[in-house]
């Protein structure tokens, strides 16, 4: 720069870099090159680790438990994304007007999105507690048997997607709404001017505009649903009988309750791949329906 | 609004069409009028239905936490409590200190967002204003590490944490968290907004690099620091995996979604004590968010234009 001379020049960069760069190879490059190497290894991380080669991933192709544990995060991604989305861009149409209090319902609505997990799962955990919650003594007024919720096999999965929808609605609205008013409003009027009734400007101006918006909450929906992990400790624990057991949920149990680390860093290692390819895709496609105007 | 004004002037130059052209302004403003006080009416009633969906199980777990045992679980339920009972906030405070938790998660999510801060601070200003080779190449290294979520990289974590004594330990809780890649990048947007000439007219008057972000460029990108820092802040206090692994052995440095998810399994299905813990741990973040509002809301409206 103005006059310093090389090694000044290195010594500043440094100085700036070098928290972060430290923090980054100690805490997320470093342990992503350790997840490889301990992923071929045999370790309860009390004895000496013992080098196995493939095995833990020849293990892995084979393992039932987590075929059904990567079955249940498609499943838990499946309910989610459409639930969270078309919620989501209901709210922000909802709250995208001018009017007294709007501040106020957009704040409510994005009340959970400040909430922890821990304390929505145990909310929601009561809210469908299957004998005296009050989603089913609401579904019996109606006249409607409310099933078991996190207790039976078939509803688990499903209380888990209700709770974390219902979690996520604020902020994919926050986001839509963003999109939402970057809209240019003299399309609305020049369509108007066309004669385009409501729902017509909805479908050939509103959604196309929002695709970029849309495809962002996409794209982050589907990298954190893959890791979904606090709802599902918190209220079912993966059962009953595994029937919620999620790919974060094996990671955390073979590590530190069955003493099977190298195992576990292989199928972190395959979630890692699993999120980059997907993300990767998503990129790849988005050329066929994300509009940039 | 203008054609109508037209129209009304049009009416006026011939005296028998005035009264009939008159009424049938009236008649299509009122009708109009009506018809969007209703649409308005509509969508306040949809907008409270969805309130009630949102507010409601909050509400419900307030009640809750007031009530008895035998109030909290009888069928049909009762809305309010009666009697109403402090009992249950007891019993958590008994059972677990919450006050520690409480002061845990505070302690750990400010010095979190502090770090956060001054790590993404500086490498976001020698990204943005220095020139050396390789620049955009460890750019590109800082944005790959937003692909690696800590799940993926918990065990070789929580060894490196063991090897270095820091299991159960607040530096352990800590560490992970202090550095952002999204901040980076989000802060580095920042310095690139402000025009060149700042630093150009302050290096010539001998300024160093220091003193340009310190005192030149810093102050500049208040608001990118405050949307920063809300967003680490709340991340920090709910983060509940790494805190639950590294706070396996004792109650000591546990943050509240970790000692909340203990009280759980000690209370799981006394939930009136359950919600009071719920309560507890809700009420500070709930506080913070109501004083911060329009940085959380601009943090998240600012993770969608980076797509």
């Amino acid at each position: 720069m103005v006059g310093v001379s090389g090694w000044r020049k290195l010594g500043v960069i440094a100085v700036f870099l070098g928290p972060s760069l430290v923090a980054l190879l100690a805490f997320s490059i470093g342990p992503m090159v350790g997840t490889v190497w301990v992923s071929f290894q045999e370790w309860n991380l009390i004895r000496d680790a013992r080098f196995v080669g493939v095995d833990n991933y020849r293990e892995l192709w084979g393992d039932d438990d987590f075929r059904r544990a990567l079955k249940n995060t498609l499943y838990y991604l499946v309910g989610y994304l459409p639930l969270v989305t078309a919620g989501g861009l209901g709210l922000a149409l909802l709250v995208n007007h001018k009017m007294r209090g709007i501040a106020f319902f957009r704040a409510v609505y994005f009340l959970p999105v400040v909430t922890s997990w821990v304390v929505v799962a145990l909310l929601w955990k009561w809210l469908l507690n299957p004998s005296d919650g009050l989603v089913n003594w609401l579904l019996g007024l109606v006249g409607i048997e409310g099933p078991g919720w996190w207790t039976s096999r078939a509803w688990a999965m499903p209380s888990v997607i209700l709770a974390s929808a219902w979690k996520d609605l604020g902020f994919v609205m926050i986001i839509l709404l963003a999109g939402l008013q970057s809209i240019d409003e003299t399309l609305y009027e020049a369509a108007r001017i066309d004669g385009a009734n409501a729902w017509c400007q909805l479908r050939s101006i509103t959604l196309p505009m929002l695709t970029p918006s849309l495809f962002f909450v996409m794209v982050i929906s589907l990298i954190n649903g893959f890791q979904v992990f606090d709802q599902v400790w918190v209220m079912t624990d993966g059962g009953p009988a595994g029937s919620s057991s999620v790919v974060v949920e094996q990671i955390v149990k073979n590590t530190f309750s069955y003493g099977r680390a190298g195992y576990a860093s292989a199928q972190s290692v395959a979630l890692f791949l699993i999120i980059l390819i997907v993300t990767a895709v998503q990129l790849r496609f988005q050329k066929r329906w994300v509009f940039y105007g | 609004m203008a054609d109508l004004t037209l129209e009304h002037v049009d009416a006026g130059r011939t005296a028998v069409d005035r009264p009939a052209a008159e009424t049938r302004f009236r008649r299509a403003v009122t009708s109009q009028q009506a018809r969007r006080r209703l649409r308005r009416l509509a969508r306040y009633a949809v907008m409270l239905v969805c309130a009630v969906v949102m507010i409601g199980p909050f509400a419900w777990m307030v009640l809750a936490s007031l009530k008895t045992d035998a109030d909290v679980r009888s069928v049909p339920p009762t809305l309010f409590p009666d009697p109403v009972t402090g009992g249950n906030y007891t019993r958590v405070l008994d059972a677990f200190d919450f006050w520690r938790f409480t002061f845990n998660s505070i302690g750990i999510a400010i010095a979190s967002t502090v770090l956060q801060l001054v790590t993404a601070t500086m490498a976001a200003y020698a990204f943005a204003r220095i020139e050396f080779r390789g620049r955009n190449l460890m750019f590109g290294l800082y944005l790959a590490t937003m692909m690696i979520p800590l799940q993926v990289v918990i065990v070789p974590l929580f060894i490196e944490m063991r090897n270095l004594g820091l299991v159960d330990s607040y530096a352990g809780l800590l560490l992970p968290t202090i550095v952002s890649s999204f901040g980076t990048f989000l802060l580095r947007q920042a310095f690139m907004a402000l025009p060149r000439e700042l630093d150009e007219a302050a290096f010539i008057d001998g300024a160093n690099h220091f003193q340009v972000f310190g005192k030149v460029l810093l102050p500049l990108v208040g608001p990118a620091l405050a949307t920063f820092a809300v967003f680490a802040f709340m991340a920090t206090w709910n983060s509940f995996l790494w805190p639950l692994v590294i706070t396996q052995a004792s109650d000591q440095h546990v943050t509240l979604p970790v000692g909340l998810s203990r009280l759980n399994g000690r209370f799981s299905t006394d939930w009136n004590v359950v919600m009071a813990g719920s309560v507890m741990s809700v009420v500070p973040i709930v506080a913070f968010y109501l004083f911060t509002q329009r940085w959380v809301i601009r943090s998240v409206a600012f993770t969608g234009l980076k797509g």
